[in-house]
Parts: structure tokens; C-alpha cells; sequence
């Protein structure tokens, strides 16, 4: 059991929890995620360790609101447990030193982005991050990630904060402005990650994306997580879960990841008709 | 001859073989309740009766854990059906399991003396008899564990190995830790074999069973991830290790089409049908795709189990393809001849060349190849040659490969020092020691893809080099040495 220590809105869908996983909090590194399972006759879930406290023992988990899971879990608080957590799992981002580079968050992928961006200023970067999301009240960790960045851009698709546009835009305009990269980190959803992969392929900059395949143990047992990289299989729980941007098939996985659909719906249909589920209030 | 039967010699041999009672097919193709319901009382005293109470037992030989069949069977005579029960658990402390999976077969019932002119004795459909008569009638003691003994040993993987390694040294007196990656424990029993052929709650007993023993059983613990073997011998204070992790990693074919929403491993199909129980859905949240048309690839149990259990989920059609025939097939003779009676088509000398997918990225068909036997190969069966311009095309909306399987490398890529062989398995000695001091492994983990009795048979092995090891270091050192009493003190070689 892995008790709720405390959660916090972040924005209309999307929560910040601290949960009890004292084995995982002393392990895990960045670019680690964990596999959760909410309730008894829940799904497996893959969800990224945004930070971790090991001496209260504590991971922090940044959930987005998006189907019959996440909402649950949203739906749930201090005093509550969930039945499973298991990791840290994937491999630990390869961080960079002493070099130039652009971490660009997309949504709720800015709380993946936020352990790496940490480890990176840790290792003497120089760090331009870009976060983009759909509109303002999308945009999550601003000041967190402000505290680790040398530049933060912003970008909303409906203009309602800051730049109108998206985070490949802004990436383009460093590009022009002569900024030399030496690498791109990337994390946000599949067409993000894969506008910006084509972007930095044409000048030749070294690009890790974080792939959200549908995942099952999370430990190579499956197989349900495979990618293609280069032309070859890769499974994204252990060979992952970032690759070179350059070299992913996101069309292939983006068609992949469509395959339960309507199960999908169905779940979120029928929470939605026997629970209540509001967007959050959220003060900024 | 025993007082005990009453029947000479001549007259047990004209005894028919008891057959167990099952589900009709009819019935059973539409739910995952038990195939085979075993033999009652009666059937099984009858069956008792046949055997011969050699002199020399050969039956106990084709055991891989060497269970005294002869004397079981005399207590199934007497009516002590718990007499039985805990014969066998003396050697196998998870009968009710391998009474149902074990292939006897090819080993038991294969060198049964009987079975030279007749057919052998049900040895284990007895087994199983007496372990679901304990069962069910609570009758289950737990054994007495006579000495305590100092040494913390950390199991690693709760498959058919670790739980016997862990239960025989718990037995011997020792502080035991499992450690297993996934929610719930039994390894490949508990996501792998379907519900039909090895129902939940004798996982569930078997498993209380062991923790009856003494043993700690901690899941969700990924070793390699959550805490390396180093620091189970550092911090955590553990004096030797056992490794049972299984070759849980699928291998895919390598044909143009896999990437496709619709194909599956057959450890992914069988996970999200047993272990999370998909096929409940949407009372439980993990979905599943089975579609109208079916194609499971290979030829083993694990594909025999995957196809039945689309069967059971509502395919119309579900096909078994492989490439070779059904005689070179490594499925139990058992399974097969259920899949059969539940309409399973068998698609043999058959290979998959490609999958063919929609605009989409669905599965919408299969190509195949068919296939003619060779000249024999290394392994000395004959080599499947593709026949020239034979391919056909079958139109299926899921393909599962069960095309076997590679333990995962987690572990092994994390724990220096340990010999990997070719296929990736952890190297061993005969009595299960690894290349380095302390650490033992076995099970399908240093066998690649094998069974649950051998499995069970090298957890038994490791359990007594454990139990060897420790004593005597515990010999070469005084009572009172680091290695027992402080937790944090590393291995002295
Ligand atoms: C390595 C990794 C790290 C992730 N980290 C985070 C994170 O930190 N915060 C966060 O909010 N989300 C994260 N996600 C995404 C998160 O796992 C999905 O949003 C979640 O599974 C959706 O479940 P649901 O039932 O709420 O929604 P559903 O309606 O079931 O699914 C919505 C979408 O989520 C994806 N999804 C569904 N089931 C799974 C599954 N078992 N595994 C992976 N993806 C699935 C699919 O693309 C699907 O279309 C991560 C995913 C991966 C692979
Ligand atoms: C579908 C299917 C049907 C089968 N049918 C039969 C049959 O009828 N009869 C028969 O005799 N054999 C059968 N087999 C083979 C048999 O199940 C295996 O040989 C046997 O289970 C091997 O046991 P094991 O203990 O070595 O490993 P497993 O049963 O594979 O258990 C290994 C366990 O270790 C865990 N683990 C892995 N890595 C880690 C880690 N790093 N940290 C912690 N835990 C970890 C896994 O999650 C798993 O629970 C079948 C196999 C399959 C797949
Ligand atoms: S464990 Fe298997 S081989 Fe041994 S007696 Fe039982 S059925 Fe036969
Ligand atoms: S070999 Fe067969 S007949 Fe002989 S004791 Fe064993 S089970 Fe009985
Ligand atoms: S999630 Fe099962 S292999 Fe990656």
C-alpha cells in the first residue's frame, strides 16, 4: 500500500502528488518512471518520478487528468493509497555537461521535462527551456521551471499567455538567433516530440524524446511497448524510455497507441456517468 | 505383495486407466472455469489399485523432485489421503500444481512399469486427487520447522523456483525474503497459465502455504531497479541470494507487420487476460482486443494456452500455426487434444512470412508459407523448408506470436560478476551456484524456456547448496562472525 502524502492542483486537470514509496524515493534518478495500479481492478499505468525525498521517503508524482485512470487518481487525496507503485523503472536520462541546450515541455510532458531539466543545471548546462500548452491554465510548473532554466520561453496555441504558437516556433526563432545547441531534450505529446525531432535533425542537434507507449509491467515481460528506432524493435520500458528523436517512427507509434480507443472511452464514459468529475480550481 | 490391494498382479493390469471427469468441450470453449475436474474418490482408489508397488519404483526416477509415488499411492490405498498429501510434500511442496501441469507423461508415467505393456499409472492425476482432497477439506498442517537457523536468505522472483526454494529453506529453519517484480506472486502460474488449467485459488492456497512457512513476500520490488544484488549482500543484510526470474522476455519473429495495433506476444495477451483480468472488462479497467479471427504462431503451451483462451473470449475462428507437424509439437499431448475438442484449427507446416495491416496500422491478414519437413537439424528434428510459391493468405484480425521467449536481462546486466551464457541465461553448476559466491540461480532463468517441476526441482537444489553454504561458513568462522550479526557487513570469501 503506498499511501497519499499530500497533493496539490496544478491546473485544472492536472495534480501534483507526494506519495510513500521509500525504496523507489532512494533509487530513482532522472528520466525514472513508476508503474501504478490505483485500485484493485485498475489498469497498469506508467507515470514519470518528478522529484524524490529519500528521507521522508517520498516520490512525487504530476498526473494529468485524461481517462478513467488518471481521473480516479486525480479524484483521490491525502489519507488514500494506491494498491501499487513499482519502480524505478526505464533507464535514467543521459544527462549532458557543460553544454548548451534547449529543454522543450509540451503539456503535462514539462512534468517529465522537470527532473531532467534539474539534473541538467546540476551538470553545469546553459538551459533555454520552452513550454507550450494549449492555453494558459495549461501551463504547469513555471516557477519550478524558471528556478532551473537560464531562459524560459512560453507558448500557448490559443494565444491566452505569453507567445501565440507553438514550442517548435520559439525553437526555430533560438535556431535563427544562432544559438548553438548541443542537445535538445523533448518531452510532450507524439506530433510535439516529432516537429521538433524534424526541426533539429535539419541542423544536426543530438534530440532525446520520451516515448509514451502503452505499457503493461513496465519490465520487458510484455512486449506491448514496442517502438521502432532506427528499423529495429525496441521495447520502451527498458530500452527506453528516451530515444534519439531522429531515429523513432512516431507515425508508427502514434497509430499504435490508438489501439484501445474505444475501450478507452467506454471506461472514461462510464466513470464519468457514476462519479463526479470537475476541472479544479486553481489560484496561481 | 501388499496387503493392501486386493487385486494380483495380473488382474490390476486389467484395470482400466481411470479417466478424469471434465467439462464437456461445448461448455467449456465459453468460460474459464477448470477444464478437468480430476478423478473422485472412487476413480482414484480404482486407479490406486492398478499400480504394481514395484520393488524398484523406476516412477520415482522420472520424478524430477523424487516423490516416493509407490508410497503415496499405498496411503491413497489405506483411505490416508492426507498421508499422501504429505508424502509428496515431503519432495514437492506445491502438489496440487504439478498434479495439474506437471508433463507426466514424459516423466513419471513415462517410465511407470505398468505403462510398458498397458497404460501407466494416473500418477499425476492422483497427485492431484490427494492434494485438492486436502484442499478442500482444510486437512493442510504446516510442517514443523524444528531448528531456527541464522542466515538471511532474499529470493528473487516468485515463480514455481523461488516459492520452492524459498518454502524448502524456510523449512530447514532460515529467515526468508521474497522479492518479486509484479503485483501478485507466482510467476508465470499466476499471468501466464490460464485460470482454466490452474485456477487462482490453489495459486492462492499454495501461496498462503508458503507464508504459513515463515516466509516475508514482498511484490512490486523490481530487483536490479529498486535495490541491486550488491546491496541486498551490503545493506540489507542478506547472506546469500537466489535468482528465479524466469525468461519472461517474448521474442518477436522479425516479419514486416508486428508493429500493428492488433499483434500481440502471447506473455502480453495471457497478462492482460490473467493477471489483470481483461477479459472481466469493463468491471476491471484493462482492456483487450480479441477480434473474430484469430491467429496464434507456435506450438508450445504457451501457444496452446493463448489460443484457447481467444476461444474462450469470443473468437469464431481461432487458428494454432507452426511449422512444423503436430508429432514435433512441444505442447503437453494433453493440451493439445483439449485444443483440438474445443475447435482450435491447426494451420501445420505452416510458417508466417508477413502480417498485412490497413491504412490504419490494423491487422487485417496473414501471409503464409507452407512448409515441408528436411533433413534433420543439429537438435536432430527435421529442419521445416519452406515449399516454393505456396503462399495463402488468412484473414484474421489478431496475430499472437508465442514464438518463445529469453530471460530478462535486468538483473544480469546489473550484478557484476555473474556468467551469462548464449541465450542470455544465467550460468549454473549442477547444484545451482553461479559464478559468483553466494549467489545461486535456476529455473527457466539458467534453462531458458523449460517446466514447472524442473523449475521446482532447481529451487530444491539451490535450497540445499544454500543450506551448504552457509553451514559451513558458518563453520569456518566463529559464532559470533560479522557474517551473522552484522547486517551490513559484506561476503568473506
Ligand atoms: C514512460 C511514461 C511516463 C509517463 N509519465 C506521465 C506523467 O508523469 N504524468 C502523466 O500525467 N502521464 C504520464 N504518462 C501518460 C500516462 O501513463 C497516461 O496518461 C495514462 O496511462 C492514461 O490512463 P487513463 O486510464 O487515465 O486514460 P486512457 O483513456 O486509458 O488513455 C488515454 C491515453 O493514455 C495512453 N495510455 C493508456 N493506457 C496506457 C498505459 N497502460 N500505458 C501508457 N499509456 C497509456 C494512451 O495513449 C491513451 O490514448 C506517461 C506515459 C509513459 C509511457
Ligand atoms: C503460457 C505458459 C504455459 C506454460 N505451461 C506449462 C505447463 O503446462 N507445464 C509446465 O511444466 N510448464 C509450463 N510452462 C513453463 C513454466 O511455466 C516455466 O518453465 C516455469 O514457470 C518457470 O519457473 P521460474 O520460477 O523459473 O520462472 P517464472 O515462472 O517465469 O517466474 C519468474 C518470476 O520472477 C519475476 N521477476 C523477473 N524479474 C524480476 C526482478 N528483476 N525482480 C523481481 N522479480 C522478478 C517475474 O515477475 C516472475 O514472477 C508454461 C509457460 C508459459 C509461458
Ligand atoms: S511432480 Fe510431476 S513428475 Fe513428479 S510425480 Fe508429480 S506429476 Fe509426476
Ligand atoms: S512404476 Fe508404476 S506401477 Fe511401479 S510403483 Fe511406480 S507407479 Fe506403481
Ligand atoms: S511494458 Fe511490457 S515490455 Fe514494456
Amino acid at each position: 500500500m503506498f499511501p497519499i502524502l499530500s497533493k496539490e492542483p496544478l491546473s485544472p486537470t492536472i495534480t501534483r502528488f507526494v506519495i510513500y514509496a521509500p525504496y523507489i524515493a532512494k533509487k530513482r534518478q532522472a528520466g525514472n518512471f513508476v508503474i501504478v495500479r490505483v485500485i484493485e481492478t485498475g489498469e497498469r499505468i506508467p507515470l514519470t518520478i518528478a522529484e524524490g525525498d529519500p528521507e521522508e521517503g517520498s516520490i512525487t508524482l504530476i498526473v494529468q487528468a485524461v481517462g478513467k485512470t488518471t481521473k480516479l487518481l486525480c479524484s483521490m487525496g491525502v489519507g488514500d493509497h494506491l494498491v501499487d507503485v513499482v519502480g524505478p523503472l526505464g533507464n535514467p536520462t543521459e544527462i549532458v555537461r557543460d553544454s548548451v541546450v534547449a529543454c522543450i515541455g509540451g503539456g503535462v510532458g514539462t512534468a517529465e521535462l522537470y527532473p531532467i531539466t534539474r539534473a541538467l543545471r546540476e551538470h553545469g548546462n546553459k538551459i533555454y527551456t520552452i513550454i507550450g500548452a494549449r492555453s494558459r491554465d495549461l501551463i504547469i510548473l513555471e516557477s519550478e521551471m524558471s528556478a532551473c532554466s537560464d531562459y524560459l520561453f512560453l507558448t500557448t496555441d490559443d494565444g491566452s499567455y505569453k507567445r501565440k504558437g507553438l514550442v517548435t516556433h520559439q525553437l526555430k526563432d533560438l535556431l535563427d538567433a544562432q544559438v548553438e545547441f548541443d542537445a535538445v531534450y523533448a518531452i510532450g505529446p507524439l506530433p510535439m516530440m516529432k516537429a521538433v525531432s524534424q526541426v533539429t535533425q535539419h541542423y544536426g542537434i543530438k534530440t532525446y524524446v520520451s516515448l509514451n507507449a502503452v505499457m503493461v509491467d513496465g519490465t520487458g515481460m510484455c512486449g506491448g511497448c514496442r517502438v521502432s528506432v532506427n528499423g529495429t524493435m525496441k521495447f520502451a520500458c527498458v530500452d527506453g524510455p528516451e530515444f534519439d528523436g531522429h531515429k523513432v517512427d512516431f507515425d508508427e507509434l502514434i497509430k499504435r497507441n490508438r489501439t484501445y480507443g474505444d475501450f478507452e472511452r467506454e471506461s472514461d464514459r462510464r466513470y464519468c456517468e457514476t462519479h463526479t468529475w470537475e476541472r479544479q480550481e486553481v489560484v496561481k | 505383495m501388499s496387503l493392501l490391494n486386493p487385486l494380483k498382479p495380473s488382474e490390476r493390469m486389467k484395470v482400466p486407466r481411470q479417466e478424469s471427469i471434465e467439462q464437456p468441450a461445448s461448455e467449456r470453449k465459453e468460460n474459464f472455469l477448470e477444464v478437468s475436474f480430476g478423478l473422485n474418490e472412487e476413480r482414484a482408489r480404482v486407479e490406486a489399485t492398478r499400480c504394481l508397488e514395484c520393488k524398484n519404483p523406476v516412477c520415482t526416477e522420472g520424478c524430477p523432485v523424487g516423490i516416493d509415488i509407490r508410497s503415496f499411492i499405498q496411503a491413497i490405498l489405506q483411505k490416508d489421503y492426507v498421508g499422501a498429501v504429505k508424502k509428496i510434500r515431503e519432495a514437492n511442496y506445491l502438489p496440487a500444481i504439478c498434479g495439474r501441469v506437471c508433463p507426466q507423461e514424459e516423466q513419471c508415467e513415462a517410465v511407470c512399469t505398468l505403462g510398458k505393456k498397458n497404460p501407466a499409472v494416473a500418477i499425476g492425476k492422483l497427485e492431484r486427487f490427494v492434494a485438492d482432497y486436502e484442499m478442500e477439506n482444510g486437512l493442510f498442517t504446516v510442517p514443523e520447522i524444528a531448528v531456527r537457523r541464522e542466515g538471511k536468505i532474499a529470493i528473487v522472483g516468485s515463480g514455481p523456483a523461488g516459492l520452492t526454494c524459498a518454502a524448502e529453506l524456510a523449512k530447514l529453519g532460515y529467515n526468508i525474503t521474497i522479492f518479486e517484480a509484479l503485483h501478485a506472486v507466482g510467476g508465470v502460474l499466476r499471468y501466464g497459465i490460464p485460470e482454466f488449467r490452474l485456477p487462482r485459488k490453489i495459486l492462492d492456497l499454495e501461496t498462503e502455504r508458503i507464508k504459513a512457512l515463515g516466509v516475508e513476500i514482498i511484490t512490486n520490488f523490481v530487483v536490479g531497479r529498486t535495490a541491486t544484488i550488491d546491496e541486498f549482500f551490503g545493506e540489507w543484510g542478506f547472506n546469500a541470494v537466489f535468482l528465479g526470474t524466469g525468461a519472461g522476455t517474448p521474442h518477436f519473429m522479425g516479419i514486416p507487420g508486428e508493429s500493428a495495433s492488433g499483434v500481440y506476444s502471447a506473455n502480453e495477451f495471457l497478462t492482460r487476460v490473467n493477471l489483470m483480468k481483461a477479459y472481466k472488462f469493463p468491471e476491471y479497467d484493462t482492456p483487450i482486443r480479441v477480434g473474430k479471427r484469430v491467429a496464434v504462431i507456435g506450438g508450445g503451451n504457451t501457444a496452446m494456452d493463448a489460443v484457447r483462451t481467444a476461444k474462450r473470449l469470443g473468437a469464431e475462428k481461432a487458428y494454432l500455426v507452426y511449422r512444423r507437424s503436430k508429432k514435433e509439437m512441444p505442447a503437453r499431448v494433453e493440451e493439445i487434444h483439449h485444443a483440438e475438442q474445443e475447435g482450435i484449427e491447426f494451420l501445420l507446416m505452416t510458417n508466417p512470412v508477413r502480417i498485412l495491416t490497413d491504412a490504419n496500422n490494423w491487422v487485417v491478414g496473414m501471409e503464409c508459407q507452407r512448409m515441408e519437413l528436411g533433413e534433420p537439424d543439429d537438435s536432430g528434428r527435421r529442419r521445416p523448408m519452406p515449399i516454393p510459391d505456396s503462399n495463402f493468405v488468412i484473414n484474421v484480425e489478431t496475430v499472437i506470436e508465442a514464438v518463445g521467449q529469453a530471460p530478462n536481462p535486468i538483473i544480469q546486466s546489473t550484478t557484476p560478476g555473474l556468467n551469462i551464457g548464449k541465450k542470455g541465461t544465467v550460468v549454473t553448476d549442477d547444484a545451482q551456484r553461479t559464478s559468483r559466491e553466494g549467489i545461486f540461480a535456476g529455473g527457466d532463468l539458467s534453462r531458458g524456456g523449460a517446466t514447472v517441476i524442473l523449475a521446482m526441482r532447481d529451487g530444491k537444489r539451490a535450497a540445499s547448496a544454500i543450506h551448504e553454504f552457509l553451514s559451513t561458513k558458518r563453520t569456518n568462522h566463529e559464532e559470533d562472525s560479522p557474517l551473522y550479526t552484522n547486517p551490513y557487513c559484506q561476503y568473506i570469501s
